[in-house]
Parts: C-alpha cells; structure tokens; sequence
C-alpha cells in the first residue's frame, strides 16, 4: 500500500463518504460542547424538528463561566451567565447526553477532563465548539475545533462536511535543558513560524525531544499549536500514551487490550510518506520563553530583548508591532526580564494539570509571592485539585501567598467575574496574549507555570534558571 | 433564504494582522443563548473608548464609513477563538463580505457556514483595496458571486471559491439536510467502526456511567 501520513490514516478511516475533490463527510467519535458555543446549536434543532441520533458520542461540560471562588456550592451569579448553565442542562437532558454540571465535583475545563477520565483513545476524531481541541493529539487522536453551525451539524448527523488539510512535519530532537518545558518549545516554535505560520495545516510532531515528554507535556504542545494557525495536532501514541490511556479507560484495559493494542499500533506515519511543509528544531536550543505583544508569535526568549521596531519587516506587521508594543507598554529593544508584574495566573487548558502545579510548586518552596503581587492557582479539573491536595500543594501554595481556587477557564477567556482591571499585568500560563483576552487594558505575558511562580515570588518576569529550587 | 449573487458597497480598511475573534467579539457578548444582540459587541473595544463612548478616529465611526458592507483586513484574520459570535456580529452590524490575504480556518468554516463572504486575495491586491478604501470618494467595491470577480477603483480581480461555497450563496443550502441524506451510510459506517473498535462506542455515555457508579 501507498505510505501514508498519521493524519491520513485517521482521515481515511474515518470518511463516510467523498462529498467533493476537497472535502468529505467525516465521522466524529467524541464531541464534546460548553455552555456558550452550544445553546444556539440546539435551537436550530428544536426549530427544524431534529434529533440527536447517537447521544452517547457527545459530552457536555459547564467550563468558561463558572465561578471558581473556594468553597464547596458554586453559584453563577451573573444571570445570563446562569441561564446558559440551565440551558445546557436543559438541553442535555432533553437528548440525553451525557453533562458534567456545574456543582459536580469532576468539574472542570473540558479539554482537562475528558482525557483524564479515559474518554479520549488513540485514533479518535473528536471536535468541540473551542478552538483548543487540537490538544488531544497527544493522545494519537485528531481534535480539533468548530463553530456553532457545526455543533448543529454534529448533533444531528454525528459528521462533519471536513476539508482535509495538509500536513505539517515539526521534527523536535535533542534535549530540552532544566528548567526548559513544553510551553517554552511550543512557543518558541509559534515565534519562528508565526500566527500563521500552520495555516491549513494539521501538525504532526516527532523527534526524541518530544519521545522524552510526558503526555502533559504534549497536551501543552498540541493545545497551543492552534495559535500558529494549526487545524489539528498529532503525536504517534507510544508506550506512554498507552499507559495513560488503559489506567484511565477500564473498559480498554479489561476487556479489549489486546485489540486495541493491536489497532493502534498502526497510528503512526509509514516511513517513506512525505508532509507538505517539514520544520527542525533543536531542544537544547530553547530558553525560557515570554510573550512581549499581543499575539502569541511575539515571543522573546527570557534573555532576549524586545524587537527593533525597524527590524520588523514593513507594513502592516511592522503597524501589528508597533500597535502591540503600545498595548503592553513596552518599548522596543527593551529586556523582558525584570519588567514588573502585578497578577499571577495559573491554570488554563494549556498548563492546569498536575504536572504544571507540581512544576510551580517547586519553585515556590521557600518563597512568597512579592509584596504588590496578587497570584492565583486554578486547577484544570476537580480531579487535578483534589490530587494537589493529597500531596499538599494546596498548603505549599496558600503558605507561599497564592490564591488556591476551584477549578475552571477562568482568567483565561475571563468570562466569568476573574477578570484583570485596566492596566494591570499578568504573568499567564495560558494560551492567548491577546488584546482585553483577561480583561479590557489587562496586559498578559505567556510563560511556562515555574516561570509564572519565579514571576510571582522576585515581582517582576524572571528566568527561572536564575532561582534556586529549595525541594521542600 | 435569499441568494446572494452580488455584495456592493461602500469598504472600511482594517489595517490589523491576526484580528482575533476576541477582539471582532468580546467575552463580554457571548453570555446570550441566541444569535442576536451582537450589533453593540463588534469590534466594541476599538470602537468605544473606556466611557463608552465612540473611538472618533476609529473607521466605523467616521461618517464617511457609515453603512460600510464590506472590511478590508489584513492577515490572518479571524484567528483565535472558535466563537461564531464574531460572525453573527459581523453580519448584524452589515457588513456582507471580508476581503484580506488570508484567514483563520475555524473562523473561515464559520462565515461561509452563514453567507458571510471571504474573499482571500495576494498581499498586493489588499495594499491596493487598502488604498482605494481610505479613499473615502472612492471605496466602492463589486464582488460578482456568481463569476467571482472583484473590483474597486484600481483592483480587477477574480478570486477562488470553492464550488460548494459557491453554491452556498447562489442558492442557499442546508447543509445539515444534505448530510442527512446520507443518514443510512453514516448508520452502517458507524456499525462497521464501532465492531472493529468496540471501545469507540458511547464512549460518553458509557464513561459518565461508570464516574457515576
């Protein structure tokens, strides 16, 4: 047979039928929906008298407008927030799907808690009205992100009209040094291939340096590929992936093992299949990265300054810098290190895993948040707090001076009440620096979660490296 | 639905790369469960200074740019969020189409999904169409659907449409009715995936199930 890409293979097994040269109806395996992408999509079925034929195949979770204030009850206060979690509830339980609801005590971001509890398996399609669906590619399954017609179409026909893409090779080899993680790699690749650089692109990562992390690690890196345009991300499941998948899906690991072991063994790029587009990176390469603009391909490294304004090729990118350097209140060629920060925030679909606590914590121990700072750690899921409880990450936190929260998107999108004042500068494990992304004037600089809590503790954005780690 | 056959119009220039969906939409104007109301939240934070009050530099502020129909962007527009929002918005303050070098995909997919035109065309044309749009006396653009042409003061232009958008416009489809008619396949391919991969089936439901216990 023909060699073929990963994307291909998860392509073709998964077409229902050619609607056209450039487009097919794909089968979707996993969709999962939120409270403010879907409520429309489930009007249009009640208008057209339309059903959802396979239930099962869809998950719903209440993630960008809860609140995440501790406490056990959590309220939404805002009503027109709270009537999107009545209408999804509502609406769940008009079709029969499945919801994680806004007191249940799993709750959390979407993209955090269907991986976790065993719902994303090698060689899926799974598609959710958000962008950052691309995620689930650390697991070898194609995710990615639609509008809210497409939630309809979902619902209703358990496809998608898909124009296939065309693939992108990120070759990763090397070493990543101490102190240097999946966020840093990630963003350092969005920094050379810019916003748009994997436009019409579905991405598949290898190399050794992506073989040696972990699958936290790669959710970061296949989550935040969709801000350098990406309409999907892949890596080939290897052992570790496996692990992970069979502890967190029982029905895989009691009763189907060995085919599924079977099946998945060919979820990887044949040798001999070319990619339309091939980037290289070398890890050893990559410092700790921050964001200096409004888009996440205005990267710097920690030791680097801030572009030359006349270095910045002419026209409208040049006006996109100048404008961006405006937002922030920075100035061209200045360093990024040691500019001040006043608000911590992590969490996030991008680093809101245990790992990344875990990650922060260590460079805590021994610190507290600097005076002026105010810093808050949200869990991705009820899951991840509860398991940063029982090793006491909670207590390392709270003694350090952060906010410990529950869980949920929070300041990511901001659209629930944690939202930043005018002004006020983040140091941010999220995914998107854009303008007003965590409040109108807020400005937001990307980082990894150490660098995030080195930011909390010196007050101002540090290199990490730069900071003993006292194992507490 | 009505077809759309030609947009003409009067064009703003938005000369901004990578336009997010955050900005086209803010958060604060996605907390509806309908598609309306979105006139006010697009563009808001361009649009209105911190009071609320109108930005008077900003294009869709200036007299000479009321009733625009059709943005000139600059690269990469739409990226970021997957929100509709930013589509719905668009279209309820008027405009009918966006012409700009490139775009984001899920924003791409959502626009055509609700007759919202793009037209992707070279960096040189957009530096003219740009041109001719601040050009207040001069900024009517003609986009011929039907035979995908273009044209402004000082742009000529065709561009590509893919035949299914084409259609879209010229005749209006449901799109979900479409694939509807192909509801027997989908049940006999879901069959076939679901017996070589038993573990694929109501994965949702059956994992809900199992938290639940």
């Amino acid at each position: 047979m023909f060699p073929r890409t990963f994307y291909q293979k998860l392509i073709d097994s998964h077409t229902v039928a050619k609607l056209d040269e450039q487009n097919i109806l794909l089968f979707c395996d996993l969709h999962l929906m939120n409270e403010y992408t879907s409520p429309q999509a489930f009007a249009g079925l009640y208008e057209e008298k339309r059903g959802v034929p396979m239930p099962g195949q869809n998950v719903a979770v209440v993630s960008h407008i809860i609140p995440t204030h501790p406490g056990k009850m959590r309220v939404i206060a805002d009503p027109p927030s709270a009537l999107q979690a009545t209408y999804l509830k509502k609406n769940c339980d008009t079709f029969g799907i499945p919801l994680f609801d806004t007191n249940d005590a799993l709750q959390g971001i979407e993209h955090v808690v269907a991986p976790e509890h065993g719902m994303i398996r090698p060689g899926m399609v799974v598609i959710c009205g958000d962008s950052h669906t691309t995620t689930y590619g650390a697991l070898g399954a194609l995710g990615f992100g639609i509008g809210t017609t497409e939630v309809e179409h979902v619902l209703a026909t358990q496809t998608l009209v898909y124009r296939v893409a065309k693939t992108m090779l990120i070759r990763v080899d090397g070493r990543l040094s101490e102190g240097v993680t999946a966020k840093d790699l990630v963003l350092a690749i969005i920094g050379h291939i810019g916003a748009r650089g994997a436009l019409g692109y579905v991405v598949e990562y290898s190399g050794s340096a992506i073989e040696a992390l972990s699958i936290e690690a790669r959710f970061t890196l296949c989550n935040m590929i969709v801000e350098a345009g990406a309409r999907g991300a892949l890596i080939a499941p290897d052992k570790k992936a496996i692990d992970y998948v069979m502890a967190r899906a029982p029905d895989i690991a009691e009763t189907w093992r060995e085919a599924a072991l079977d099946a998945w063994r060919d979820l990887r790029t044949d040798s001999g299949a070319t990619f339309d587009a091939v980037h290289s990176f070398d890890a050893a390469l990559i410092a700790p990265q921050v964001t200096w603009g409004t888009s996440p391909d205005q990267v710097v490294a920690i030791d680097a300054s801030l572009p030359r304004i006349d270095d910045l090729e002419e026209g409208v990118v040049r006006a996109s810098g100048v404008r961006a350097m405006a937002y922030t209140k920075l100035t061209q060629g200045e360093a990024i290190e040691g500019v001040p920060i006043q608000h911590v925030f992590i969490g996030s679909c991008t680093n809101g895993r245990i790992e990344d606590l875990r990650a922060a914590a260590a460079v805590i121990h021994g610190r507290h948040v600097a005076q002026g700072v105010r810093a808050m750690v949200v869990p991705g899921s009820g899951s991840v707090k509860a398991a940063a409880e029982a090793e006491g990450l909670d207590a390392a936190f709270i003694a350090a001076g952060f906010e410990w929260r529950n869980a949920g998107c929070s300041m990511c999108l901001a659209m629930n009440d944690d939202v930043l004042a005018d002004g006020v500068r983040c140091a941010s494990t999220t995914n998107r620096n854009f303008e007003g992304r965590q409040g109108r004037g807020a400005i937001t600089h990307l980082m990894s979660p150490a660098m995030a809590a080195a930011a909390a503790v010196t007050g101002k954005i540090t290199d990490v490296r730069r900071l003993e780690i006292n194992h507490g | 639905m009505v077809d759309v056959r030609t947009i003409e119009g009067r064009a703003a220039p938005l000369p901004i790369e990578n336009l997010d969906t955050d900005q086209i939409m803010p958060k604060q104007f996605l907390r509806g469960i309908d598609k309306s109301g979105l006139t006010q939240g697009l563009l808001h934070d361009l649009r209105f200074d911190r009071e609320g009050n109108p930005e008077r530099d900003f294009v869709l502020n200036r007299p000479e740019y009321e009733n625009a129909s059709i943005l000139i962007g600059a690269s990469n527009f739409g990226c970021g969020s997957s929100r509709e929002h930013a589509v719905w918005g668009l279209l309820q303050y008027g405009f009918r189409a966006v012409i700009a070098p490139s775009f984001a995909e899920i924003f791409f997919s959502n626009a055509m999904n609700n007759r919202l035109l793009l037209v992707a065309l070279p960096a040189e044309q957009i530096a003219r169409l740009m041109e001719d749009a601040n050009d207040p006396a001069n900024n009517q653009v003609v986009i011929d659907v039907q035979a995908q042409t273009l044209r402004s003061q000082s742009v000529n232009a065709t561009f590509d449409m893919h035949p299914r958008h084409r259609k879209m416009f010229l005749e209006g489809l449901d799109n979900i009715g479409l694939s509807l008619t192909y509801q027997d396949d989908i049940r006999s391919f879901a069959n076939d995936h679901w017996r070589r991969q038993p573990w694929l089936k109501d994965v949702a439901a059956l994992t809900r199930k199992r938290l639940d216990a």
